[in-house]
């Protein structure tokens, strides 16, 4: 057999290509939705007392007099650098301003991740493995039932019956960074719980479909015939094949731990990006707003981007050529 | 001498909706150990389900109904999974009719080789590997050191199939199930699997239960064989004496389709060819799939081609349908040359050549009446409304031997596989075309049906002087229907002329090869073929 060189760093630099042209797109998009904003930036953020002259200085201190175009290959150009430029509101470093919140938010999606994904994938094989009994039907129908409410009124249940009742967390989830691993964690469980409940249906009805859209194949009826065990079936036989479907749905999911978290962290006043977010568009400081929408948008197209790979490196014939 | 397998009275249901209805009724099966069975029938007659059944295994959406089922003694139906799952892979194995399939893509082969011996218990993994090279050599599988290594999309399908039987063999179980194990392959490719096979099975010595439609496959390999008909046993008996007095009509027409001799059609009318193919070269991508074809149908004739899967029979046909453009040479349809694409033909065109496919099932739309099918080429090539439209639409179902009034109305789904091609057919001469291209529109049916849609074809090409342009990888089908014989291999004609020149001795090597690999019913063939081609050297 002669050997080949194997298709797959082909097919990953193509997804990169297309991943980095999203993001450019994408960043385009944003930079533009802001710039069609009514009103000046400058009277929204000097007030109604502000004279011409005062309107004319912001303007020219933060370069909003360059043509739009201009304006937005120096702010992509800076950005790629880690240079988000300053904030109109506190005229700070936007960088500075972003760093901890980012932490915060990549931590607390972290932390729900570590806990919703193995859980759902594990639910999602046992619902399987006893499909059509009354333990998958339980499983399928309250974790259905979990994301058919709002996030905000998940948090507040959560509130209402860990923190009000029982006493056992806090409501607000105020990280501070002195704060140690054990009391970060403490603090923002409950946050970090709403978003486990948000996210786990989702994966574990994927990964049960994936899986029992395998049952009926040959090879799974080979294995039984074979003699094996029903669990070893589904775990060594047909999980390795439903892993692209699982791995697609999972990173979604991800993303929307970091990008769907606003609502979830303005319940617990969790000091994280989707928080700056909020507060930015109310007090106008489009350049924060851009830097966070950027942020979430890379998050989002590099977890895609991995679940790509991960499917491709999960096909044997693509790994594997003949 | 105790029986290995003993079936009593056994009925097996499906559902379909809220109905169960029997797919098996009754049977009663014995297998002593080290023989061999042969179940043969119909596609729908139950063997599979039969067969399975021994291992204690029904597929979803069926139940056993009644009856009973002991291997060495112990009674299955009923049985706890812990004790069917002890007996499968380790004392009963099953092989699969699609190798490529009943692999699991994601590990190597030798990985699943040695599933059953490890996970069983009955050896540790090293000595299991070393025995499944062992068994690819006895499967004679190329390289058997390191053929286990490999992935199932990297092997061949022959191979795959070896390796399957190889994988069956691996904790020495007394019983094997074959469900058609060689269906799936080329007649070339075939031949070898099933004396693999037959000596594997003898040298082991085990029983095996062979499911197959080919009651000329099942002389090889049967000491003795039971013929199924729509679930019920029709006749049981060894092999040879079943093959020299056949007790029922209905195993004497299970080879039908061989007896099928229209009579003969005389020369070729004189004059051009209706359809002329001049030095095609094709490609996909880069791959070239078609090296200097060059062939010719006659006026009212058929010209059969024949090869194996990968041979360029059906691109051939895609070429003359102008679904791909040839890379060099031409295509001449009565004296003018053709446009290279379907888009570039004129409807007058199109209409004087008309296409029939394979699977019939997927070839008519699931939601039009057969009224629409057959309506829709008459008023697009013909320009028939209303009445005269109806009158014509009854006119073919009565051609094609389907009476009008239960089947106009009705959809594809409420026809049997036979119907569905009838219906196909229709619709091809609804154009009231000169030229047919049929690709292996009979390969998907049972024999009997098939020989129906033949005899149709045959008188309708007798009563409207049509041309065949005729698909096959089926050599009895050729033998039967064909005037003038195509062979391909690897994109090239390797051979062409009358087809008695062509089944007569004396030719290509290739050609050679590929007629004497069809299964013969007389029981020695295979050994005799073998023997032969041994002593060719």
């Amino acid at each position: 057999m002669a050997l080949k060189l194997s298709p797959i760093p082909k097919l990953v630099l193509k997804r990169l290509a297309i991943g980095v042209l999203t993001l450019i797109v994408v960043s385009a998009v944003i930079f533009w939705a802001v710039e069609l904003l009514p009103g000046s930036i400058a009277t929204e953020v000097l007030g109604q007392s502000a004279t011409p002259e005062t309107i004319a200085a912001f303007n020219a201190q933060f370069g909003l007099n360059d043509p739009p175009l201009w304006r937005y290959v120096t702010w992509l150009g800076n950005a790629v650098q880690g240079d988000f430029g300053q904030s109109l509101v506190t005229r700070r470093p936007i960088t500075d301003l972003i760093g901890d919140r980012a932490f915060n938010t990549f931590f607390l999606a972290a932390y729900a991740a570590l806990i919703a994904v193995p859980m759902s994938i594990l639910l999602g094989l046992i619902a399987a493995l006893y499909r059509g009994s009354l333990l998958d039907r339980w499983i399928s129908s309250s974790t259905l039932a979990v994301i058919s409410f709002p996030e905000f009124f998940v948090a507040y249940i959560l509130i209402l019956i860990f923190a009000v009742q029982l006493g056992w967390f806090p409501s607000l989830a105020g990280v501070t960074p002195a704060m140690s691993l054990g009391e970060r964690l403490y603090v923002s469980f409950l946050p970090a719980l709403t978003m486990v409940l948000i996210v786990t249906a989702h994966m574990m009805r994927m990964t049960r479909a994936a899986i029992v859209n395998l049952l009926a194949l040959p090879y799974i009826e080979m294995a039984e015939l074979k003699g094996m065990k029903r669990w070893w079936v589904i775990a060594i036989h047909a999980l390795p094949n439903a892993v692209a479907p699982i791995v697609t749905v999972v990173a979604l999911n991800l993303a929307y731990l970091i990008v769907g978290v606003v609502l979830v962290e303005v319940v617990f006043v969790y000091p994280g990006l989707g928080q700056l977010l909020v507060d930015s568009v109310a007090k106008r400081d489009m350049p924060v707003v851009q830097a966070a929408c950027l942020i979430f948008a890379a998050t989002y197209i590099l977890l895609n981007l991995v679940a790509d790979v991960i499917g491709i490196l999960s096909n044997p014939r693509l790994l594997h050529p003949r | 001498m105790t029986k290995l397998l003993e079936i009593r009275d056994l009925w097996i249901e499906g559902r379909s909706g809220d109905d169960w209805h029997k797919i098996v009724k009754g049977v009663n099966l014995d297998l002593a150990r080290g023989e061999v069975l042969g179940l043969i029938g119909e596609s729908g007659a139950g063997k599979s389900t039969l067969g399975l059944t021994a291992m204690g295994h029904v597929r979803p959406g069926c139940r056993i109904a009644g009856g009973s089922i002991r291997f060495d003694g112990q009674e299955l139906v009923g049985a706890s999974a812990q004790v069917l799952r002890h007996l499968r892979g380790r004392r009963i194995a099953y092989v699969a009719q699609s190798s490529a399939a009943a692999f699991n893509p994601a590990w190597r082969l030798i990985r699943q080789h040695c599933e059953a011996p490890v996970r069983h218990g009955v050896m540790p993994r090293a000595q299991a590997e070393a025995e499944a090279v062992r068994l690819y050599a006895e499967m004679r599988l190329p390289d058997p050191d390191q053929i286990g290594f490999r992935f199932p999309h990297q092997v061949s399908g022959g191979q795959l199939q070896r390796a399957m039987t190889a994988m069956a063999m691996a904790c020495k179980p007394d019983l094997i199930i074959f469900d058609e194990p060689t269906t799936a392959l080329d007649v070339t490719t075939q031949i070898e699997v099933l004396a693999a096979i037959r000596d594997i099975v003898r040298n082991h010595g085990a029983a095996a239960i062979y499911i197959t439609h080919d009651l000329a496959v099942v002389a090889q390999m049967a000491d003795r064989v039971k013929v199924l008909l729509k679930g019920e046993e029709v006749e049981d008996a060894p092999v040879r004496e079943m093959l020299a007095h056949p007790r029922e009509a209905y195993t004497r027409s299970l080879w039908a389709v061989r007896e099928f001799q229209p009579a003969p059609r005389g020369p070729a009318p004189a004059g051009p060819p209706l359809l002329q193919i001049d030095a095609v070269d094709a490609s996909y991508g880069t791959q070239k799939v078609l090296d200097n074809v060059s062939l010719a149908v006659p006026r009212g004739r058929t010209v059969a081609v024949v090869g194996e899967s990968g041979s360029g029979k059906s691109t051939t046909a895609r070429v003359v349908m102008g679904l791909l453009s040839p890379t060099t040479g031409k295509v001449t349809f009565d004296g003018a040359v053709l446009p290279t694409t379907v888009g570039g033909r004129p409807r007058k065109l199109l209409q004087r050549m008309q296409m029939i496919h394979q699977m019939a099932d997927t070839a008519l739309n699931p939601r039009q009446r057969i009224r629409e099918v057959l309506g829709r080429p008459l008023e697009f090539y013909l320009g028939l409304k209303g009445r005269a439209k109806e009158a014509r639409i009854r006119e073919l179902l009565t051609e094609i031997e389907l009476d009008p009034d239960r089947f106009i109305e009705r959809l594809p789904g409420e026809l049997s596989g036979g119907q569905k091609q009838r219906v196909c057919i229709a619709r091809a001469l609804a154009a009231e075309p000169e030229l047919i291209i049929c690709d292996e529109v009979t390969s998907a049916l049972d024999q009997l049906v098939a020989e129906g849609i033949l005899r149709l074809l045959d008188r309708i090409q007798r009563e409207r002087g049509i041309s065949y342009l005729f698909i096959t990888h089926d050599l009895a089908t050729v033998r039967a229907i064909a005037d003038h014989v195509v062979v391909m291999q690897h994109g090239r004609v390797v051979e062409q002329g009358d087809k008695a020149r062509i089944f007569s001795p004396q030719h290509e090597a290739y050609t050679d090869l590929l007629l004497s690999s069809v299964p013969e019913m007389d029981p020695d063939w295979l050994t005799q073929v073998l023997e032969q081609r041994r002593a060719a050297g």
